[in-house]
Formats: C-alpha cells, structure tokens, sequence
C-alpha cells in the first residue's frame, strides 16, 4: 500500500466523481497517511476536488451526542431514509482512541448494518488518534472527498460531552442526540458549554414519560432562533429502533439545508470550517506558540476565512513557515 | 461384600451430542449408539438449521451438514427417528431461535408414529438469552424472541406435561468467560427474567404457575477445577430453592428442585497433547456426580479431540464409556452425599452464593438481564473475564499441562502416521441435501404450505401462541427456512453487542505486549498511518470468544480494529476490509467451514480490486486444511495451540510489513 504516484492522482479524482469505491478508498487512505510525499499526494487530490467543497447539492451533517443515547442506530435509521429517497450516503464515524495503547476499537459500523451489494453507502470508521474534540484531524479533509461523491456526508462523533464543540464547526448541519432521563444535556446547552445545534433529537421516545419529560425540558430551554440567526431551532423525537420520527427528521435536516442556501450562507460556513480545521491542526501541532507566530488566533482566521485556498495546500505552508521560522528545520522531518 | 445385597441409585441419563451430514446419516449414528448403551438422545443441529435457512440458501453454502443434522422440514426429522419410538426415548434438542419449529416438527412426527404427545420426554434448550452472550445462533431482537421462548413453555406445559420446554444454559457463559459466580448470577438471572415473562404473558392460569417453575431445567458446564465446581452445582441447587420459594411461591420441594443436565467443559479442552484431554473429561465429569444432592439427570461427554476437529464414531463411544465406567464399575452410587457436612465444602458454597447474589443485585438495578443484554453490561463482563484468564495462561499464572507448561512429548500414536484423528464430512452431503431439499419442494401441496404461512403470521403479528401454528406448517410440509422467514418479516433481526469495547486497564501489560505495541507503533508510522486490522466472522458460526479476545488484544496492541461482530457474508467482509482501509483481514471459523468461506471472500476481494489485503484465520483448522488455505494465499493459519496471543499479533505485524515491502 505505497502512496499512488503523482501521475495516478489525476486518474484518481476522476475515478471518486464516479463514485468508484476503490478509488474512495484509496483516496481516504491517503488523506490518512502523514509521510511527506503523501501529504502533497493528498494536496494535490484536493485541488483536483476543489469543486466538491463548493458543491451545493450535497449536504455535511453531524450528529452529535453523550454516549449511550444511540447515535449510531439513529444513523442506521436515517441511513435507510436517504436510501429510500434515492440519495447516496458517505459516513464518517468517530470512536475514541485508548490513550493506553493508541489502538481503538471501531464499533459503530456494526450498529450501522448496511447491505453488502448497496454502492449508494460507504462507511469509514475513525479512531480520535488524541485530542481532537471528539473528532478525528483526518475528517475535514475525508469528508470533503466523500462530498464528491455523495449526497449526504454524515459525521457521527465519539460523544464525550462538552468537547463535541468541534463538529459544529465542520458541518452544514448540526444534530444533537439527546439521552432521555439524564438532564446533563439540558444543564450543558443551557449553561452554553454545550454549542447550541442546528437540530435538537430526544432519540429513544419508546422510553415513554422519560423521554417525553427530556422532551419537554429542552423544548422549554431552548426552542429559539439559532445564534447563526433565521433558524428556529427544533426539538424532534425519534425511535430508531421503532422507526417512529426519522422520517421528519430527515425532513427537517433538508429544511435547514435548504435555508443555508436561500440566505446564502452555505459557502461562507464552509470557508470558514476551512479556516477553523488549518487553526485547529496547527495549534494541535506548535501550540499556543506557533499560532502566535502567525499574528494570534483572531488574525488568523480572518485572513484563512477571506482567501479562497486549498486547505492542504495551505497548511502545508503555513508548516512548512513555522518549521523553519521556529525549529530551523524542514517539515519532511516532522513526527 | 456381596454386590447384590447393595442398594444403587440408578445412573443419569447418558447421551453423546451428535449429529452430521444428514438425517439419514444421523439416524444410522443414533441407532448405533443407542445399541452401545446410551440411553438418550442428543441432536446437534446444523448452523443454518439452528439460524433459520434451509440448506440451499447462499448463507448456508458450506455449513450444511458441518456441526450437526440439516433438517429442512418433516421429512427430514422423520428420517432423523427412523426406527426410534419416540415413546420411549427421550430426546434432548440443542435448538434456540428456531426451537418452537423443530419442536412442531417432532410433534408432526410423533402424531406420523401414532404417539400421544403426553408420553414424549425429552428437552429444547429454548434459551435464547445466552445467544446473544455466547454461541449466537439468535435471529430475532430480544423481545420477540423471549415471546416465543415463553409460547413454547406455555404449549408444552399444557400439552406435552414430561417436556422441559427450556434448558437455561450457563454451559455457555462459562465458554464465554464466565468464573463460577458470573456462571451462577446470570443463569438465574435468565431464568428470572423468563419465568417473570411466562406469569406476564396470561396464557398460564395462576394455580398452575408451580407446573412451569418444575419444568425449568438448566444446562451446566464443568470446569477442570472440580472442587470448585462441586460446590458450584450445590450453590446453584440453594440459590434456585430459595428463589422459586421467594419470588414464585412455589410450596412443593418437588417443584423446587434443581435439576440439570451437563456438557463438561469445551473450553479447557487442548489442541496439544490432546490425550491429556481424556483425564480432564474425566475429572469434570467427578465435579458433577460426586455429590448425590446435586448430581446431574443428564451428562454428555465431549471426545478427546473435539479441539481436532469433528470426533469419529470411535471418539464418541470412548467419552461413552467413560460414563458408564463411573456409574457401572466404581461404587459412586452406593452411597449417600459424600460432602454434606464438610466445613470446607460449606465455606466455598457460602462464598459462591454470596458473590452470586451480589450479581444478581446489581443487574436487577439496571433493569434486569434483558436490558443489561441490549445495553451489552453482561457481554463486556464476560469478555473480561476472558481476557483476564487468557491473560493468566499467557503469564504462566494458570497452567495448562502439555500448553504452557511441559510441553515435550513423544509422538502420539493417536494421530500418527498421517492418522488425521478426526471424521471429514462428505463433501457430498451438501449437494444431497439440497438435492433432496428441492425434491421435496417441488411434490408437496403449494396451497397448504401458503395456507399454513398465512396462520403463522397471523399468530406471530397478532401475539397468539406460535405453537399450534407451527406444527400446521410442519406436517404441511413448510421448511425451516420458510418457517423462520415469516417470522423475520413480522419480528425483524437484530445484531447483539459484542462487548469488546472494554475499558483497557492497562494493568498487568507484560514485557511481550510493550514489545508488540511499540513495533506495530513503529510500523504504523512506516506506513504512514496507524495499523488497522479487521476481525471478521463468516458464515453462521456465532462463537465469537476466540474473535472478541482478539479484537480487545489487537487494541491493547495499538492496532484500530474494525469487528462487527457475528455471521457476516463474505461480500460484506471484503467490502467493509475496502471501505475501512485496513492493513490485515483477521478471519475466525469454527464450524469447520474454513475452506469455502475463505474461496469466497478471496474471489470477492479479487472482484472489487481488494486483494492486495493479505488474510490471516483462526479456528479449529485441520492440518492438510491449512495448507490448503496457505496454498490459496491465506498469510498464517492459527488454532487452540497458538495461545500466545502477543506472538499471534507479532506475526500479524510482520505479515503486514512482508505485504508492504518493509
């Protein structure tokens, strides 16, 4: 499994737009693979899938989450939905990392129980390899590549609690699964540790008076306008297990997609996710220091969101500008 | 000392578990060990038959006839009793998910052999909780599948009186990495959780209830440590006394008693040395007949070399004997309790039931074992236990003679001279039966079959006992596969938790797992990204132990590993081995079809461009099948004797590196 050669990446863009699964396959292999040449491999890919990102047929959502309050089986179900609607579904599915032994074990694929012979899913599993709020650092970058090829681009997050902040800023759409009877989630959104979402889900309503109470608190707490404005945001319950409520939640993920675009403000997010992952990735990898080299956080992201770029391309300069600046050395001896 | 003046108690129901190839092949094995001097009958069922498809289904395509007797529909099970009067015998049933139909059918051919149902003896294990603890052979989700466990026992309570309707099983916690405690608290658990659902579900009258408590039976594993597990069986009896008592009100001692019958254990028994596994049958076999207060009904003895593979008809009749050595020529049972009154024996059982009844608090306290099934609290338990007794024969701590201690021997004449020790399964019988399969088909009445399927859904949608519809579809001549499909449209299928998601506790990480880790680190690093592993279970084989633990150890070892979980199509392995991006397909098979699956996910990993993968195994994997498997490209081929689990993700490690040119 060496890094394509640079004559194949072309060849590989091109097999992506087709929806080759292959082709997806190696592509995010390679977005995973941190050897230098790879790096510009993977640059490169973005470049050639630049039109993806601006790509206003398809949709990122993210569903978000405490652990337990069945994140996964509401995926499966909504899965089925899309699939039933004839959109074609990529999905990026976080677990965590064991800080013991960096190994992982990736579970969620198994609740999501897709078919073997359906080419409209394709599911990509991701340990949270350190500390990248409840997101892996590989999953801006895949999640632009599955754009280019699907429809619906799902991002199902680890669910840690207050670190779940991350994949609000990486996606279109952002829903949060609600567990029913903890009032955790209640206390977090209300407090504002929580990022207000752009979709409230109270999963698990088969539970009964439980769930109908968490239903009522957080429609109580929080049925209001979003803070990005124009977006009233709703509290909806589901059953995945019985398949009650999916429907409309599907429904009303369309809605919000569709707001976005009419105000206008699809792109502009976008860019700025843009801006938020380079911040985000070089603050994991030169700390406060390194982004102080670069004129502090607020300029900095005022300058990424303005520009139109590739965000690897980017990056890598900007690397490449703080490794010589603060360490002298080049990039290509980077851990 | 005359023998004749000395009063014996009459010896426990001897049976050997069996059955392959086919029904008629089967019914010629029973004959035959029947005139040898077993007195019951135990059928294995095979994988598709105890999972709900007929054998020319695509999922069956190498497990038909593997571990156990295909019976597709009556005439089928007719042919399984040929010659047998089902009056006299008594005939134990290992079948859970599809229980209430292989039981229509037996009653189908026992009305064909003109007998009144109130004379049939015998047993469904019927329990499908542990299923989805160990074993797998569920179908449907929780739920519907205790609804069925509880039509069974409510129909056979009512008509067939000398039936035990359910076995609750703690053979299979065990094998799953149970410690005597977790043994005990979860099978009472089940046992709780099915008796409350059978008083919820109304088709029982209250002053009847005490018949169903009498009728419950358990299904018990012994260990090799068979002090422990003697007091093991007289906590077991205690605890189920003062349970039935308490909860259920039942006032007859009769009814209170706890009666069970035994497979000792499976899990201790060892692919080196495999002589050294008749002493330890032996030995578990004391654990469970040496107390006379809670001796088994019923024992069936595993074969020396079922670590092997398929036991011959000679292995069978060996662990026969066995049997019938201890009960005919040793004084066993001349005496009364050997152990009443032994203060040690008391201080154990004390111990036990104690630790037991923690247990039980603490799933009552979340919800009961139905929920700490769904919500995987039972499964993770389990799978640390596990982990930690692999992890004792892997420092040394446990020892296991021939395995990890003493491992020199001189050649066995056992397995000598190309003898391969095991019985091959006619590669024939699959084709047979569906042969025989699609003859049948084609000659009964179309109308009835759709008439009787009509019934059955009506009665599985609208909640009425499964039962008497059931053997309508029998003696029309429904299949087992069509039986089973009706109740997947009405009940839906469901996939359990896996419980490797354990908490690592990084505590006790020897020298041996440092190194691994620090190498597949390495590696990972070469490569350009961490090592990922997919564990994958083809076919139907649901014993996912050996797959769990090394999914937790290759995330001990600081591999990401994708696992999800049991009976997975060979399409959907190489597909997820593609989408996940993994460096290494890990496959496990214990059934024994081993050389079908792995053709299959070759050829499909070849059709989507994936076959740069390199696919290591691990199962009950005959010699000359290994080379086989070497030969079609499979990297390593690992069984029972690899216990080093830190060298089996070394070599992993060097079969990725080999793959990448490192």
């Amino acid at each position: 499994m060496h890094p394509p050669e640079t004559f194949a990446i072309t060849a590989l863009a091109t097999a992506i737009g087709r929806g080759e699964r292959a082709a997806l396959a190696e592509a995010l292999n390679l977005l995973d693979d941190r050897r230098p040449a790879a790096r510009g491999q993977a640059a490169e890919l973005l470049r050639l899938l630049q039109h993806a990102q601006d790509n206003t047929r398809s949709q990122l959502i993210g569903i978000t989450g405490p652990p337990g309050a069945g994140k996964s089986t509401l995926c499966a179900a909504l899965i089925t939905v899309w699939r039933q609607r004839g959109q074609r579904v990529g999905v990026l599915a976080v677990d965590p990392s064991s800080p013991l032994s960096g190994g992982a074990v990736l579970g969620d694929r198994l609740r999501m129980q897709t078919s073997a012979d359906d080419d409209g899913v394709f599911v990509r599993s991701l340990a949270t390899r350190g500390q990248f709020g409840g997101l892996s650092a590989e999953v801006w970058p895949m999640s632009l590549v599955m754009l280019a090829g699907f429809d619906v681009v799902l991002i199902e997050t680890v669910g840690v609690g207050q670190r779940e902040v991350d994949v609000s800023r990486l996606c279109d759409t952002t829903c949060y699964v609600a567990q029913p009877g903890s009032g955790d989630s209640v206390q977090f959104l209300k407090a504002g540790i929580l990022e207000v979402p752009h979709i409230l889900v109270v999963n698990k309503a088969d539970m009964g008076a439980v769930a109908h109470r968490t239903l009522a608190e957080l429609d109580a707490a929080l049925h209001r306008e979003h803070p990005d404005g124009h977006w009233q945001v709703p509290v909806l319950a589901t059953s995945a297990t019985h398949h009650s409520g999916i429907e409309a939640l599907a429904d009303v993920m369309e809605q919000h997609y569709a707001e976005l675009q009419s105000q206008g403000q699809l792109a502009p997010r976008r860019r700025s996710y843009q801006a938020y992952w380079i911040h985000k990735r070089l603050q994991e990898e030169f700390g406060s220091f390194g982004i102080e080299q670069l004129g502090g956080e607020q300029a900095l992201l005022a300058q990424l969101e303005t520009q139109d770029l590739n965000l690897l391309d980017h990056y890598e300069v900007l690397r490449q500008g703080l490794y010589t600046r603060c360490l002298g050395s080049s990039a290509s001896e980077s851990p | 000392m005359s023998q004749e003046t000395v009063k014996r108690d009459p010896p426990w129901l001897m049976r050997t578990y069996s059955g392959h190839s086919s029904a008629r092949a089967s019914n010629a094995l029973y004959r035959t060990n029947l005139s040898r001097g077993q007195t019951g009958l135990s059928v294995a069922f095979d994988l598709p038959t105890q999972t709900g498809y007929d054998s020319d289904h695509p999922l069956a395509r190498g497990e038909v006839g593997k571990v156990g007797v295909p019976i597709n529909h009556i005439g089928d099970m007719e042919a399984l009793f040929d010659q047998i009067p089902l009056a006299q015998m008594n005939t134990s049933m290992t079948i859970n998910a599809t229980a209430p139909w292989l039981l229509a059918l037996y009653i189908a051919v026992a009305e064909r052999q003109g007998v009144d149902l109130a004379q049939l003896q015998g047993t469904t294990q019927n329990d499908v909780l542990k299923e989805y603890l160990s074993r797998g052979t569920y179908i449907f989700p929780p739920a519907p599948s205790v609804r069925l466990t509880t039509d069974l026992i409510a129909y056979t309570v009512q008509h067939i009186p000398r039936w035990n309707p359910t076995n609750i099983c703690s053979y299979h916690l065990q094998e799953a990495g149970a410690t005597p405690t977790q043994e005990l608290a979860y099978a009472l658990c089940t046992a709780m959780a099915i008796l409350d659902a059978v008083q919820a579900c109304g088709q029982i009258p209250q002053e009847r209830f005490q018949d169903v408590v009498g009728r419950i039976s358990f299904f018990v594993n012994a260990g090799i440590r068979f002090v422990e597990e003697t007091c093991k069986l007289r906590a077991f009896g205690r605890l189920w006394d003062t349970l039935v008592q308490q909860r259920y009100a039942v006032q007859n001692p009769k009814q209170r008693l706890f009666r069970y019958g035994v497979q000792v254990n499976s899990l201790g028994l060892t692919e080196s040395q495999p002589e050294n596994n008749v002493q330890r049958i032996v030995l578990e076999m004391l654990a469970v007949t040496l107390s006379k207060n809670a001796r088994a009904r019923a024992i069936q003895l595993p074969a020396w070399n079922e670590a092997l593979g398929l036991p011959r008809p000679w292995d069978q009749q060996w662990a026969l004997r066995m049997q019938q050595v201890l009960a005919l020529e040793t004084d066993l049972l001349e005496y009364g309790d050997l152990l009443d009154g032994s203060p040690v024996i008391e201080a154990k059982v004390q111990e036990l039931i104690a630790g037991a009844e923690e247990e039980m608090a603490r799933v009552a306290t979340h919800g009961g074992m139905v929920a700490c099934i769904e919500s995987g609290y039972v499964k993770r338990e389990l799978v640390q236990s596990h982990t930690r007794r692999l992890r004792n024969i892997e420092s040394g701590a446990l020892q296991i003679v021939g395995v990890n201690c003493y491992q020199d021997t001189a050649e066995s004449p056992l397995t000598a001279g190309g003898e391969s020790g095991i019985l091959k399964v006619d590669a024939q019988a699959e084709r047979e039966q569906i042969a025989l399969l699609q003859a049948f088909r084609a000659n009964r009445q179309q109308d009835g079959v759709d008439a009787a399927l009509a019934q059955l859904h009506d009665a599985a949608a609208s909640g009425s006992n499964i039962m008497p519809s059931s053997i309508v579809c029998a003696r029309a001549g429904v299949t087992t596969g069509e039986w089973s499909e009706v109740l997947r449209q009405v009940f839906g299928e469901y996939r359990a938790p896996t419980g490797v998601d354990v908490y690592p506790s990084g505590l006790g990480d020897s020298a041996a797992l440092l190194a691994v880790r620090e190498r597949v680190r390495r590696t990972g690093e070469e490569l350009g990204r961490p090592l990922r592993l997919l564990i994958g279970k083809p076919g139907l084989d649901g014993h996912s132990n050996g797959a769990e633990q090394i999914a937790v150890k290759g995330r001990d070892a600081g591999f990401e590993i994708v696992y999800e979980g049991i009976r997975l199509t060979p399409a959907r392995i190489a597909r997820a081995a593609q989408e996940e991006g993994v460096h290494l397909i890990g496959l496990s098979v214990l059934s024994g079809s081993h050389l079908e699956l792995v053709e299959d996910i070759c050829q499909e990993l070849e059709t989507i461009g994936a076959s740069g993968i390199p696919l290591v195994i691990g199962g009950i994997i005959p010699e000359e099948d290994a080379r086989r498997l070497q030969e079609r490209g499979v990297k390593a081929v690992f069984t029972p004797k690899d216990v080093d689990m830190n060298a089996i993700m070394d070599s992993m490690v060097t079969i990725i590196r080999q793959a990448n040119g490192l």
